[in-house]
């Protein structure tokens, strides 16, 4: 321990090999240490960080809150919210697919292997599986497909079906299809450079899906206008579905009320915490953005 | 050993470490030992369900985040129905936090929550982003002092006034605390903030303005808390940019009895813990017996030196 004024902040996480003084907690903070952070494609980086065995309880749709370091020298105050992309038991990893698009992201991209990265985790309410669903469909663009991947884990475990619609840009920017066919998925790619990405085409695909039996759920996050399509369909033909949505966050906690978005509940319009009462939520019930 | 344990009034802390209103809630439980804490530290509640500002209620800025909440909450019922019993289940003592509009409804709030599980009464006069004749009465000492007068007239709990850094003469504000009954002043809520976009040219926070908070707060409220100590008698709680235990130890110094911390405990959940830890190895290394010892104990009695004498001492 040290007492030299440069210490600027504490820093009780806990490492790998440390023992925790505090085993019934659900959350922890915790110093990983980063095995690869490598590209993907031009705007995607899949950073794989080895953690203290607590932080592997997290499931799909759960986040971390990262501390990302600074990419430009000033201080990045808050952490950063990110759900997880894949969790490795037996490696003992937890991994993100991430955009680097603002500077929390930016300065995340600059970790290399061996370096330490502190996450707070995992938070929040995941995608939940209901004991009667065979077959679900999971529909995601961009970034939003990293928070569905680990659902094929998840379904996987669960002895049930998936067909991942994975929507895109370009065919050069699509995410998670290998992770999602390595664990059995049926994926469907739809891109806007020929179409058939636009809603009517998914529309279809859905339709089909429904009247094949292959949709006794749906998962979506990341798009707003597929959010809507699947609200319809699953209003019209009574799918259940969950949907991961985001917020500007701070605590992580539930106790800052930062990260509020609106919902219809029982016909009323109301305020939930992604953070903690998400970020996974009943479909029809987010009111989109 | 070490004797981390602080008075405030009645009241008997443990160590004086605990949250800032606003920034805990019992959730924090699910990553530290609450009953490691100084005190239990509510978020302010209000008498109706409020939903508060519009988003985004956060922005960071070169210095700190600017944020703006809006005081949401359940109400005054479901405050005592659901809330006091999640933090009775831990030891210390539960401060809660109190806003309103007018000074009738804060004292007749005050007097609704006086129920036994609630310890401490922390009369949030201060939230920034409310107006100074409708819930930010700290901006001025006479509204200070009859907010403050109503409130004592109607609760026997231990009352904590929670003071605006926004007020031009903040010394003359927490006289008129002490002088309408406080047992003790919270120093200080947080400093009105703007921050405008400028790849849209709007403001970024919904409600326009917010509250800054940042390690950068530290040196002016310390600033505040060591002013306000030499001109009142009731103990002091120093809130602002407090992350690490020499912080504790400078508020103290000041004249802080106990330190709130809000920030620090974004940034790493487990700070708190970390700090009273640390607090108590400083303490050690140097022979402090009581962390008491430190209340007040700034050298600075000796400071109207002469110039050229000082700048002839050694750095």
């Amino acid at each position: 321990m040290s007492f030299e004024p440069s210490d600027k902040y504490t820093d009780s996480a806990l490492r790998i090999g440390d023992t925790d003084p505090y085993p019934q907690r659900l959350v922890g903070e915790f110093i990983g240490t980063v095995v690869s952070n490598d590209w993907v494609n031009p705007e995607y980086k899949h950073l794989i960080l080895k953690v203290h065995p607590h932080a592997l309880k997290a499931y799909a749709g759960q986040m971390f809150h990262l501390l990302c370091p600074s990419p430009d020298g000033a201080e990045v105050w808050m952490r950063r919210p990110m759900s997880v992309y894949r969790v490795d038991r037996t490696e003992g990893q937890v991994e993100f697919l991430y955009k680097t698009e603002g500077r929390g992201t930016r300065g995340m991209a600059k970790l290399g292997p061996g370096d330490d990265f502190n996450i707070a985790g995992p938070l929040g309410h995941g995608f939940k599986l209901e004991p009667g669903w065979k077959n679900i469909v999971v529909l995601g663009r961009g970034v939003g497909l990293a928070t569905l991947a680990p659902l094929s884990q998840l379904a996987a475990e669960h002895g049930v079906g998936v067909t991942a619609i994975l929507s895109a840009r370009n065919p050069d920017v699509v995410m998670s299809k290998e992770l999602f066919e390595e664990l059995g998925a049926k994926t469907i790619t739809v891109v806007d450079t020929d179409n058939s990405s636009a809603v009517e085409n998914v529309e279809t695909i859905l339709e089909d899906l429904i009247a094949k039996g292959k949709a006794d759920a749906f998962f979506t996050c990341g798009s707003n206008r597929l959010l809507k399509l699947m609200q319809r369909l699953g209003e019209k033909h009574h799918v259940p579905g969950q949907v991961a949505m985001e917020q500007i966050m701070v605590c992580g906690f539930g106790a800052c009320y930062v990260c509020m978005r609106t919902f219809k509940v029982d016909g009323k319009l109301t305020l939930k915490r992604v953070c903690r009462d998400g970020p996974v939520f009943n479909m029809q019930e987010a009111v989109g953005w | 050993m070490v004797d981390l344990s602080v008075k405030i009034g009645a009241i008997t802390l443990q160590n004086p470490v605990q949250p800032a209103s606003g920034a805990f809630s019992w959730e924090y439980n699910d990553v530290i030992d609450l009953n490691r804490l100084g005190a239990l530290v509510a978020k302010t509640i209000c008498r109706e369900p409020r939903l508060g500002n519009p988003t985004p209620r956060m922005a960071e800025t070169e210095a700190g985040i600017i944020q703006s909440i809006g005081l949401p909450g359940k109400g005054i019922e479901y405050f005592l129905d659901h809330i006091v019993p999640e933090y009775a289940k831990f030891k210390p003592p539960l401060v809660v936090s109190v806003n309103a509009e007018t000074i009738e409804d804060f004292a007749a709030l005050a007097e609704e929550l006086s129920v036994p599980d609630v310890d401490v009464i922390e009369a949030n006069i201060s939230c920034p982003t409310r107006n100074q004749t409708g819930g930010n009465f700290a901006m001025h000492e006479d509204y200070t002092r009859d907010c403050i007068r109503a409130i004592r007239a109607k609760t026997t709990k231990p009352l904590w006034v929670k003071l605006s850094p926004n007020a031009g003469d903040i010394v003359s504000i927490a006289k008129a605390a002490e002088e309408a009954g406080a047992d003790c002043l919270v120093i200080a809520n947080t400093f009105l903030s703007l921050k405008i976009r400028t790849d849209n040219f709007r403001p970024a926070l919904g409600n326009k303005f917010g509250g800054l908070v940042s390690p950068a707060l530290k040196p002016i409220v310390l600033r505040m808390v060591y002013q306000v100590a030499k001109a009142v008698k009731i103990p002091i709680i120093g809130i602002g940019g407090v992350t690490k235990a020499e912080d504790v130890v400078e508020y103290m110094l000041a004249g802080a009895t106990a330190v709130g911390i809000g920030y620090a405990g974004f940034r790493n959940p487990t700070a708190l813990i970390t700090i009273i830890d640390d607090l108590e190895a400083w303490c050690n290394e140097r022979g402090i017996k009581k962390v008491t010892e430190l209340i007040g104990a700034v050298r600075d009695d000796d400071m109207e030196m002469d110039t050229l004498v000082a700048a002839s001492a050694g750095v």
